[in-house]
């Protein structure tokens, strides 16, 4: 059997060090995801508003975000910033307000689709039973809402957290990084070993997403 | 001389749509009196349902007023429009009952919003199912239940707030031939215990005959003709409630045949 170089994670505090980058790499896909989900709900709700200019803004803001790559995003907030406004914004930070830029307008719209979803004949049977505007929300259109909504943004959720791969690229330590330096420091011992550290690296991946995803699935099903 | 309960006067409504406007109403007069079952009837875009949206003011009118029981709705502030609202029960065609909750919730609903306390709910609520017959499926959820077992809890709950009016926009036309008939009597029930003025609109001259004391005829937004039901399905005056009649009767053949 060839040898895979699965045996270098073993070594001194290796596995130890994969397991902190990833948990670097789930603490900011934790707060993005946090951070999207409460303003996404904002966003979601002014999306469905009347006024032409303000749906247009928002409309802008979410073509942008859907157009521009999340790297080039992380490279424009992470240098750019600093150089131009002479900021010195932490990776990790950067990669938090890029990663909460992208969620907010894709939960936004999430939001937006659920909501216009709701037939109108919901809001008007609730306003028919002398129900307020608030209480009409509250009781009435959020908990459908909420329903359609939970298994779209988990989706959403799965893929922000595989995309926090995307952040090593600005030198975060995170999994992938920490993978690479592993691999560079043993690349003359076991020369395998970029199978088998990358493996076990999906598989850190794969083990925190298939959860998420079959639960995603199963609420999809149920609720549908 | 009756004295109007709900009294409309030269309602108008216009729709501005992409391709034109549609008068979905053109200065409709009429008066309903008091524990009265009336029914409106025309055929597919009448403006039936606007004119019923009108009665609560789901739907404000271009002009006209709408006065129910001596008091003008288009003067009242929007807090005093909601609290009056929830006298004017309204039931629809596709029953819009709260699918996450059991039946015994949505009866309970309205009372919650008034802030009933939770054991009045309660009692109230199961005294209602029992009055339409379902005090069995209060805990069930909606979508186990047939379509007249779902409108049968959607006048339950309505009837919680204890409304003087109902207003019933084809409350029966999703149902079957037998069904309508049952939520049809519980309807008559209703109005001939609690006294509750009724609004019935329809597209089926069989619903009206069914149960309605008085009636009124609309074309393509205007009134054609208003008056006692047995009257006008006796002698029909207008073209358009002529039509309807035949539309019955070559039905009623059709049912024969088959
Ligand atoms: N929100 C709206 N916007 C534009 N046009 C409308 C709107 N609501 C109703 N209309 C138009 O007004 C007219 C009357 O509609 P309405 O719903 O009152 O008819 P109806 O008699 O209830 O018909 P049906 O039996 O099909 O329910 C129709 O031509 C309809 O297209
Ligand atoms: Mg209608």
């Amino acid at each position: 059997m060839p040898n895979l170089g699965i045996d270098v994670l073993f070594k001194g505090t290796n596995f130890l060090r994969l397991l902190e980058g990833l948990w670097v790499a789930v603490r900011i896909s934790l707060i993005s995801v946090a951070i999207s989900i409460a303003l996404g709900l904002v966003m979601g709700m002014l999306m469905t508003s009347k006024n032409k200019i303000l749906k247009m803004i928002l409309r802008l803001y979410l073509e942008i975000v859907r157009i521009m790559p999340q790297m080039v995003l992380l490279f424009v907030v992470y240098f750019g910033t600093t150089r131009v406004f002479g900021w010195n914004l932490s990776a990790e930070y950067s990669a938090i307000i890029v990663f909460s830029f992208w969620g907010v307008a894709e939960m936004g719209d999430l939001v937006r689709g659920a909501l216009i979803s709701i037939p109108k004949i919901q809001y008007e049977s609730a306003q028919a039973l002398g129900m307020t505007q608030p209480m009409t929300y509250l009781y009435v259109i959020l908990p459908q809402a909420v329903r359609r909504l939970i298994p779209l943004s988990i989706n959403l959720i799965t893929r922000m957290i595989k995309t926090t791969s995307l952040v090593m690229m600005i030198g975060i330590v995170e999994v992938l990084k920490v993978a690479q330096q592993i691999i560079e420091a043993n690349r003359r011992t076991s020369p395998n070993a970029v199978f088998g550290v990358f493996a076990v690296v999906f598989l850190l991946y794969f083990l925190i997403c298939w959860p998420i995803s079959k639960l995603a699935g199963y609420l999809e099903k149920r609720w549908a | 001389m009756e004295t109007a309960y709900i009294e409309v006067q030269k309602l108008s409504k216009t729709y501005s749509a992409k391709n034109g406007t549609v008068e979905a109403l053109k200065e409709i007069s009429l008066s309903i009196p008091q524990n009265e079952i009336f029914g409106i009837i025309g055929l597919s875009g009448a403006g039936k349902s606007t004119l019923v949206r009108c009665l609560n003011l789901l739907e404000k009118p271009d002009s006209g007023t709408v006065i129910i029981n001596g008091e003008d709705l288009l003067t009242l502030s929007k807090e005093q429009l909601r609290i009056r609202r929830q006298k004017i029960g309204m039931i629809f065609q596709h029953f819009n009952l709260l699918e996450q909750q059991t039946v015994l919730e949505n009866v309970c609903f309205p009372l919650e919003i008034r802030g009933i306390p939770v054991k009045q709910r309660k009692e109230k609520a199961l005294q209602l199912l029992k009055q339409v017959g379902l005090e069995d499926k209060a805990k069930a959820y909606p979508s186990q239940l047939s379509g007249g077992q779902k409108q049968r809890v959607a006048i339950a709950r309505v009837l919680a707030n204890d409304p003087d009016i109902l207003l019933c926009d084809e409350a029966t036309s999703a149902l079957d031939p037998e069904t309508t008939k049952i939520i049809l009597n519980l309807l008559k029930e209703i109005h001939d215990t609690m006294g509750i003025t009724i609004v019935i609109i329809t597209h089926e001259m069989k619903v009206i005959q069914e149960i309605c004391t008085q009636m009124a005829v609309l074309h393509k937004g205007s009134l054609q003709e208003c008056g006692s039901a047995e009257e006008i399905l006796k002698n029909p005056k207008s073209k358009a409630a002529k039509r309807l009649l035949m539309i019955k009767e070559t039905e009623e053949e059709t049912d024969y045949v088959g």
